[in-house]
């Protein structure tokens, strides 16, 4: 017994050792800076002065800001629509490259590599593509007729469909790998019993792969969702938020006034704003697919 | 696919191989058009009747980008930068990810629950407090300043815990009961397991913070102290029309990236597969 307690005892000492460097790094750089953002979204704080205890003063302004209303809709439509159609693209392109077939590595690799790439980066090319005057992509639609006169990224309606495409572009690459990991660790003759009771595709795909993927299923929605939710880059480089604010999201709109305005207390609220939106989504996803998950 | 001819087999199989590497080429066109522009001439770039290939092919863009911003300043600050944070994650996160996963302690629960919070928390949404800690610690301005807030990552923790989590409790065991230390335990019989994991993961960090745009742009108020997306960002800013240029930069700033892709390419599946992210 009292040997027991010691090499507990000795092994936690040994754990702690372990997760006090990492673990102490975080709270120190990302929790301690978080419930500062939260007492923030109290003040009004230009960085010149001392924060300066407002009460609710910025959630009241900003239930009444049209600009934030505008920014939680573009955030929202942003993320119904690019993480769903991300997902659906991973998992139909995971299984497609799951199939044996010439050059297939060079596939996975070409799908792949926008993920590496700085979306930073690549967004000044599709900005170029896209430029009304000089764009390759304006150009060929120009051809079929369907060019939008001033430049899709001048258009409100446009603009926002082409920071979107850039998104799934970017990232489905990304969730292809992890659903393609998931893929091969399916036992094949779960595929072969399935074949042998004489099930079509469609039914081993609904009996077997969809089940037994639903782990990566969680895991990349979750994943997905906060992504869609966080975008920045794309839309920081391609439209700076604009036309008209029409593709202006919350993160955008932190930079804008925070950052760029100097208004840090009713930046950090708007961050509030976006951080519950995301923690009440992650953890509604969690409970939904936590009661469909099957283990094996 | 049972049961049907081996002739409409062969069909399948081909048309899914056209299928494939048309996506394939929609998904690497962007990047291979961006290769193309930086061998154009600056006139050719910003023509009224685009082409994809260049008609005259040019280096020009390339020499001149190191005097048009301070590229060679630029890239040294995003290797360090990226370098730096990768190697310091990696450790930090593989030690917690380790202590999370294969030992029982008190805590451990409240631990875990706390790195799964900070994973869903947006860095932009602690940008601005961030900033003013680093200002305090007397860090702004900074590489250093840069580097210590991304030396450990809640989502590298998560990864190298469910790495962990998969490999068999008997590894340990006999080491244990051989006198080994912990520390001996964890870096002679765990960590030379870990290699497919540690690339991935290394691979993540290093693209992570060699493409981040929002961080370095705020940490750095000049152009020299900042990081090549951000000193390209800030540049197409500023120059709107010099496309060749800035594809030219854009081109070179990939480089190590697709480089440390290819590389690790063969084991990079396998490194997800076997984190039992599944």
């Amino acid at each position: 017994m009292r040997i027991g307690r010691t090499v507990a005892g000795r092994q936690a000492r040994a754990a702690w050792m372990f997760l006090a460097p990492g673990l102490a790094l975080l709270t120190l750089f990302t929790a301690w800076p978080l419930l500062r953002t939260a007492y923030l979204s109290f003040t009004e704080y230009s960085l010149l002065t001392p924060p300066e205890w407002v009460g609710l003063a910025n959630y009241r302004e900003l239930l009444g800001d049209d600009q934030v209303t505008n920014a939680f809709q573009n955030t929202v439509i942003y993320a119904v629509v690019v993480t769903p159609v991300t997902i659906a693209l991973a998992l139909g392109l995971a299984m497609a490259l799951n199939a044996k077939f010439f050059g297939r590595g060079l596939v996975r690799t070409a799908v792949f590599v926008p993920f590496v790439v700085s979306l930073a980066v690549v967004s000044i090319a599709f900005r170029f593509l896209l430029d009304p005057n000089y764009g390759l992509v304006t150009h060929w639609l120009d051809g079929v007729g369907l060019a939008p006169t001033q430049g899709a990224l001048a258009q409100p309606g446009t603009a926002m469909a082409a920071v979107m495409a850039v998104g799934v572009w970017k990232n489905v690459g990304f969730y292809m790998v992890m659903f393609l990991a998931g893929l091969q660790s399916i036992p094949r003759d779960l595929y072969e019993a399935a074949q042998l009771d004489g099930a079509s595709r469609l039914q081993k795909f609904r009996a077997v792969t969809m089940p037994l993927l639903s782990n990566q299923t969680m895991l990349v929605s979750i994943l997905a969702a906060i992504a869609s939710f966080q975008v920045f880059d794309q839309i920081k480089v391609m439209t700076n938020g604009g036309p008209a604010m029409s593709t202006e999201t919350l993160v955008v709109m932190v930079n804008r006034v925070g950052i760029n305005n100097l208004e840090f207390g009713y930046g950090s609220a708007v961050s509030v704003v976006l951080l519950l939106l995301i923690l009440v989504l992650s953890m509604a996803q969690y409970f939904y697919f936590g009661r469909k998950q099957v283990r094996y | 696919m049972h049961t049907t001819s081996p002739a409409l087999r062969r069909a399948w199989t081909v048309a899914l191989t056209v299928a494939m590497f048309a996506i394939g080429l929609a998904m690497v066109f962007p990047i291979v058009w961006s290769i193309l522009t930086a061998f154009k001439p600056n006139a050719e770039a910003a023509s009224a009747s685009p082409t994809l290939l260049p008609q005259t092919w040019t280096l020009e863009n390339f020499s001149e980008i190191w005097s048009a911003i301070p590229f060679a300043q630029l890239y040294g600050n995003t290797i360090i930068f990226a370098g730096s944070v990768m190697v310091l994650s990696l450790a930090f996160d593989t030690m917690a990810g380790y202590a999370l996963a294969r030992f029982d302690f008190r805590g451990k629960t409240a631990a875990f629950i706390a790195i799964i919070v900070m994973l869903m928390i947006p860095y932009q949404a602690v940008i601005i407090p961030l900033y003013d800690l680093v200002h305090s610690l007397g860090l702004g301005q900074t590489v250093a300043g840069m580097i210590v807030p991304r030396s450990a990552n809640a989502f590298g923790v998560f990864f190298m815990r469910q790495f962990f989590l998969a490999l068999p409790k008997n590894l340990e065991e006999a080491a244990r009961i051989d006198g080994a230390s912990e520390w001996r335990i964890f870096t002679r019989v765990m960590l030379p397991l870990t290699t497919p994991a540690l690339l991935t993961l290394g691979l993540f960090h290093f693209q992570f913070n060699w493409n981040d745009l929002l961080w370095p742009l705020v940490m750095s108020n000049s152009i020299d102290g900042a990081t090549l997306p951000a000193g390209l960002a800030l540049f197409a800013g500023q120059h709107v029309v010099e496309y060749g240029l800035l594809m030219a930069g854009s081109v070179l700033a990939l480089i190590p990236l697709i480089l440390f892709f290819l590389l690790i390419q063969r084991t990079f599946v396998t490194g997800i597969a076997t984190t039992g992210i599944k």
